[in-house]
């Protein structure tokens, strides 16, 4: 078996006494889109914040492409090759568009797909704001932004922290086919989507979250066919 | 009318002078997350290294960039192996900062004594000018360009490198600059030193017209403090007007209203806090 592009195995992390994540195991293969799914408070972002290193985990191992990165400083996590679009886009608000692009900048070893210019390329209005403060920005443009930081640095696997949130429907058309590209190109990706149309057109695999506990995990053909778990696990009524 | 204009360029040199000392302070703040109250104690160290640096060589310019590279380096070493240990500790950083300020003032005493210690100003510019008719201390003007080309110099370095860019990204928002890989922990030292370095040269800048004394480091680091909460932490905008503000304030309100010099001082912060928490240009509330 190809070694996976990230692996959880067993995650377990607390917020100071609340325990929010129940060792949680899923593995991401390369080239495919994993959507996070889940109901407000299930763990998602939390997931995410474990991987990138904002809350370490209290235990268990999460490894990228086989290496460990589970206690290291966000920073070095970042270099090894993940890439984070936060939920709520968090760009520098005070910084230009361009600046936030080329802080985040990283080439790699086996080869540089992502700069400013192919940044650029695929985020013309980016280009077109270049000198702006990103904090001046539209909504969709500063996901666009954080979208085109995070690709900046190269990652080998790209978190995607709901990136519809907040949209126009025209802008979530236009985000998936942006993930859809990227996918098109080799990217690995776990989305986190509340959007779940969205994410299970964009998905390959699907894991889903209850209270900080995976409840599936497996195709996006087993959940698109099964009314059940997505009325247990992610509908509202 | 001389007493306004020579009040006038005494608030100048001042607030140049504040410039030097509080430019590191709201970096420090604004990245950090700390106050630093070891800043006045570097600005007296820097004062005192630059009266033994004057003995060796008997060149102000050269005295000023060693009380910046022998303090800048201290202030490297203090982040890096003290500071560093208290990581995400803000509280324990600042006691920290404050305790080293006390050994320092202590080791200035014992090192340089008690009396207060002249520094002189360069031959050339002691020959006052005649600005408006008036006599003015040529050596304070220049103290205003050097501030003024110091925070040019600074500027480039915040705004056109991307050096500047990444610590501004981490003013911003801290842990998103790490999540993209930004080498938060090298910013700390890079800017601690910078900081440092520049209330070093700024002691001894200082020198002529304040001189070395202890308690210098007391009188100055409460003025620092009013700076940056009126500018706004992080802001180097905000450290320069605020500098200027301050030393408008004190100046003519020692000259004016010698009882009340403090009051007048902290009153415009007072207001500052109560209306835009933030400082004139500040994001991050003090």
């Amino acid at each position: 078996m190809a070694t996976e592009a990230l692996s959880l195995k067993g995650v377990n992390a607390l917020y100071g006494e609340s325990h929010v994540l129940h060792g949680v195991s899923f593995a991401l293969q390369p080239g495919r889109i994993l959507a996070l799914l889940g109901r407000n408070g299930a763990g998602k972002t939390t997931c995410m914040n474990t991987v990138v290193g904002f809350l370490p985990a209290r235990d268990g191992d999460i490894r990228l492409f086989g290496e460990s990165i589970a206690r290291l400083p966000p920073e070095a996590i970042a270099r090894k090759g993940i890439g984070l679009v936060p939920q709520g886009r968090r760009v520098f608000a005070s910084l230009t568009v361009r600046e936030n692009l080329i802080v985040a900048a990283r080439s790699r070893k086996d080869g540089t797909r992502w700069a400013l210019e192919p940044v650029f390329e695929i985020f013309p209005r980016l280009k077109e704001r270049h000198a702006q403060a990103a904090g001046s920005l539209s909504g969709g443009e500063q996901q666009m932004l954080a979208i085109g930081r995070a690709l900046m640095g190269n990652p080998s696997v790209l978190l995607m922290d709901e990136p519809s949130e907040g949209l126009a429907p025209q802008l979530v058309a236009e985000v998936g086919r942006i993930i859809a590209r990227l996918k098109s190109e080799g990217q690995s990706i776990v989305l986190v989507e509340q959007n779940v149309k969205l994410a299970l057109e964009l998905a390959d695999d699907v894991v889903l979250l209850n209270t900080g506990r995976v409840v599936f995990a497996g195709g996006v053909d087993a959940v698109r066919d099964d009314q059940a778990l997505i009325t247990q696990h992610l509908g509202v009524f | 009318m001389q007493f306004w204009v020579i009040q006038t360029l005494n608030s100048l040199a001042l607030g140049g002078l504040l410039f030097l000392l509080s430019a590191g302070f709201s970096l420090i703040f604004g990245l950090m997350r700390i106050a630093n109250l070891t800043h006045g104690a570097f600005f007296m160290l820097g004062t005192y290294i630059g009266v033994s640096a004057l003995r060796v060589f008997p060149n102000l310019w050269l005295a000023a960039l060693a009380g910046a590279v022998v303090v800048g380096l201290f202030g490297a070493l203090l982040e890096r192996f003290v500071l560093r240990s208290l990581g995400g500790n803000a509280l324990g950083q600042v006691l920290l900062t404050l305790g080293v300020a006390f050994i320092i003032s202590d080791l200035c005493l014992i090192v340089w004594g008690g009396d207060p210690i002249p520094v002189q100003t360069p031959d050339y510019l002691r020959k006052p000018m005649l600005i408006a008719g008036l006599p003015f201390p040529t050596y304070r003007l220049v103290v205003v360009v050097i501030a003024l080309v110091t925070a040019l110099l600074l500027w480039l370095l915040m705004e056109r490198t991307r050096l500047g860019a990444m610590i501004r990204a981490g003013v911003d928002d801290m842990q998103m600059a790490r999540a993209v890989g930004i080498p938060v922990s090298k910013l700390f030292t890079i800017v601690f030193c910078l900081g440092a370095a520049l209330a070093g040269a700024g002691g001894v800048i200082g020198g002529p017209i304040l001189s070395a004394y202890p308690g210098l480091d007391a009188d100055m680091l409460p003025l620092a403090l009013i700076v940056v909460i009126l500018g706004g932490v992080g802001s180097l905008v905000g450290a320069l007007v605020g500098s200027f503000i301050v030393g408008f304030v004190y100046t003519f309100g020692t000259a004016l209203l010698p009882d009340l010099a403090y009051v007048i001082l902290f009153l415009p912060m007072i207001f500052v806090i109560a209306f835009k928490p933030t400082g004139l240009f500040g994001k991050v509330s003090a």
